[in-house]
């Protein structure tokens, strides 16, 4: 039978005799499990970050934008031929069953004033949907109503940052501001969303009903006329069936024949930012692994250190061996010592690590999250280190001669 | 039944094509409350007969049984087993841990062979008294002298209840007056516990506390005779 406690003490008290080198072992330890929970703090800060910026976007989002125009040969850049419609957002709305909302949007820059403040912002007339496609929360006030759309009533929603610069402090809701010198009632204030993935401020904006807009605002030549159109699908499945749903749905509405190229194009925006943030899991995953390069580094010198005290304790290994020690007490005694090691080490390094990519956030300013599995890990490896290391050293000291063993000098 | 018994045991270390006769068929018998010297030249195998004996070294050939039990026939961890529990060993180095308290040194045996931290403290601070060391209890073998640490080792030797001591050259580090305590010593477990004790010596002072004496020479024995033990 093992004595489990007593051969923990045995081993405390070898690495206490020689406190140096058992610290210089550790380090290799703490900066490998350092380095691990750090890197992945980084790596992970960033994703999240990433996957936070996909849901301020709006989550299963679909934009559809206007065609090229051809003329002469010449193609244009996409969006330069106005072709989509109220109609065509209309008609996606109630054929499209993929598809949960859908938002117009007629856009354009614009003067804002109020008293003696000016703000120049992007204005955007849209329906209400446009708050569940963009996943949008007001902060004070109300939205405006399909009742708003149909009458082209002058109100707005205003983004925060455009509240910041004309208000101030003060309530904007009730109050009248102009917007191309047309007065327009503040009824609601758009929660604060912050950057797009793109680094635009989101809530420089202001939301206007998209009637309001053709008719008040950015009156243009083709009645109905809208600039894009934002869809959200039902679901991130749903992605899939909705592009393509609507993309029957136009080419037939717009009257595209088989062989001609379609005047408009259906972007997924989330698509494009998953692989973005796929991208940065890999980069993680690369970092983690880097640095586990060094936990390894770390393991060998646990190794190292271990041979070299087996081979300064033969003697103390050939009396416990006269006095009845087994292979296995043996073998514990030298593995716990590694474990103790490794373990001491993985906690210092985690303790290093978490306040490391703190201060990586604080000097760099980036995001960083350190998260309680890659301290589990970092643990568990750091152990695992110990016993995979400390292994072979304490075979060895269980095979030794006791004879030879109790005769060196 | 007789404790040891060795019959025609060989140890032979092969050095290339030269072969070194350790031990030639070597057969003797020991019974319990024996006290034996072991005598002999460098190099006539004694050393090498203690180590069997010890259950540290295995013979080429023949049979070593201890308390009826063929030894030859056990692994490494049956062996370790036995000399926990049946065999004590005294030697002249002292052979104790370093930076580890005389109490602790006593404890070593019974720690392997399983006992609870208690029980272990208790029976080492009975073993150390009974080799007259109270008092010195918590010293390392640093702060010990020559024939204190050689008591901490008897103390050692004892404390698991082992029915034989094997002592090779206890009293060769130390001076005369000291080397009269430790043969004493034993001669008091000899006669008072029936302990079997046999001591490996080459000076013919420590072997008249014995009363029996067997002597080597090139690996066999060469005289083995008893007498009236002790001055």
């Amino acid at each position: 039978m093992i004595n489990i406690p007593s051969t923990v003490k045995i081993s405390l008290r070898a690495l206490r005799v020689n406190k140096m080198r058992s610290a210089l072992t550790m380090l290799g330890i703490i900066i490998g499990v350092g380095a691990v929970i750090a890197m992945l703090a980084v790596g992970t800060g960033a994703s999240m970050q990433i996957a936070a910026q996909i849901s301020s976007m709006g989550s299963n989002l679909l934009i559809i934008l206007p065609g090229a125009t051809t003329s002469g040969g010449v193609r244009m850049g996409s969006g330069t031929q106005p072709t989509l419609t109220m109609a065509d957002a209309e008609a996606i709305q109630r054929e499209s069953p993929a598809v949960s909302d859908v938002a117009p949007v007629l856009s354009g820059v614009a003067q804002a004033v109020f008293g003696h403040q000016n703000w120049s912002t992007g204005v955007q007339g849209t329906t209400p949907g446009m708050l569940n496609v963009r996943d949008w929360e007001l902060s004070s006030g109300r939205p405006f109503t399909d009742q708003d759309v149909k009458s082209a009533t002058k109100v707005c929603l205003l983004g925060q940052t455009v509240v910041d610069n004309l208000f101030g402090d003060d309530n904007p809701v009730g109050q009248v501001i102009r917007i191309k010198s047309v007065p327009f009632v503040v009824i609601g204030v758009l929660a604060e969303k912050g950057q797009s993935p793109n680094g635009q401020d989101q809530d420089d904006t202001i939301y206007i009903p998209v009637t309001t807009a053709q008719k008040k605002l950015f009156g243009t030549s083709f009645p109905g006329m809208v600039r894009i159109i934002m869809v959200k699908a039902r679901s991130a499945e749903d992605l899939g069936p909705a592009e393509k749903q609507i993309n029957e749905l136009i080419r037939q509405r717009h009257h595209i024949g088989q062989k001609q190229e379609n005047d408009f194009t259906v972007r997924n925006l989330t698509q494009v930012m998953q692989a973005a943030e796929q991208s940065t899991k890999v980069m993680t995953l690369l970092l983690g692994a880097i640095a586990s390069v060094s936990l390894l580094v770390g393991g060998i010198g646990i190794m190292n250190i271990m041979l070299v005290s087996v081979t300064e304790r033969t003697r103390e290994i050939g009396i416990r061996m006269a006095i009845g020690a087994k292979t296995w007490d043996i073998r514990l005694q030298f593995i716990i010592e590694a474990l103790t090691l490794s373990l001491t080490g993985g906690v210092i390094g985690i303790i290093f690590g978490v306040s490391g990519s703190k201060i990586i956030a604080m000097v760099a300013g980036w995001t960083t999250v350190v998260s309680p599995l890659s301290i589990v890990m970092a643990f568990g490896f750091s152990g695992l280190v110990g016993i995979f290391f400390g292994f072979y050293p304490a075979y060895k000291a269980s095979l030794l001669d006791p004879i030879e063993a109790l005769r060196y000098e | 039944m007789a404790l040891i018994e060795a019959s025609g045991i060989d140890k032979i270390y092969r050095l290339g094509d030269f072969e070194l006769h350790a031990l030639d068929k070597v057969s003797t018998v020991i019974d319990k409350g024996e006290f034996v010297a072991v005598m002999g030249p460098s190099g006539s195998g004694k050393s090498t007969f203690m180590n069997v004996l010890g259950c540290l070294d295995k013979p080429t050939a023949g049979h070593y049984f201890l308390e009826g039990t063929d030894v030859g026939g056990l692994d490494r961890d049956e062996l370790a087993s036995i000399r926990n529990k049946k065999l004590g060993f005294v030697f002249q180095g002292f052979n104790l841990l370093a930076r580890t308290s005389a109490v602790e040194n006593v404890e070593l045996p019974m720690l392997y062979d399983g006992l609870a931290a208690k029980e272990r403290r208790s029976r080492a601070m009975d073993a150390l008294k009974s080799v007259g060391l109270e008092g010195r209890e918590g010293h390392h073998p640093n702060q010990l002298s020559g024939g204190q640490q050689q008591r901490v080792a008897i103390a050692r030797a004892l404390v698991n209840s082992a029915p034989i001591i094997l002592a090779d050259e206890p009293t060769g580090n130390l001076d005369t007056k000291t080397s009269i305590e430790i043969m004493e010593l034993f001669v008091r477990l000899n006669t008072e516990s029936n302990i079997t004790v046999i001591v490996v010596t080459h000076e013919p002072d420590i072997a008249t506390y014995s009363k029996r004496i067997i002597k080597f020479l090139d690996g066999r024995i060469i005289s083995d005779t008893h007498q009236e033990g002790g001055p």
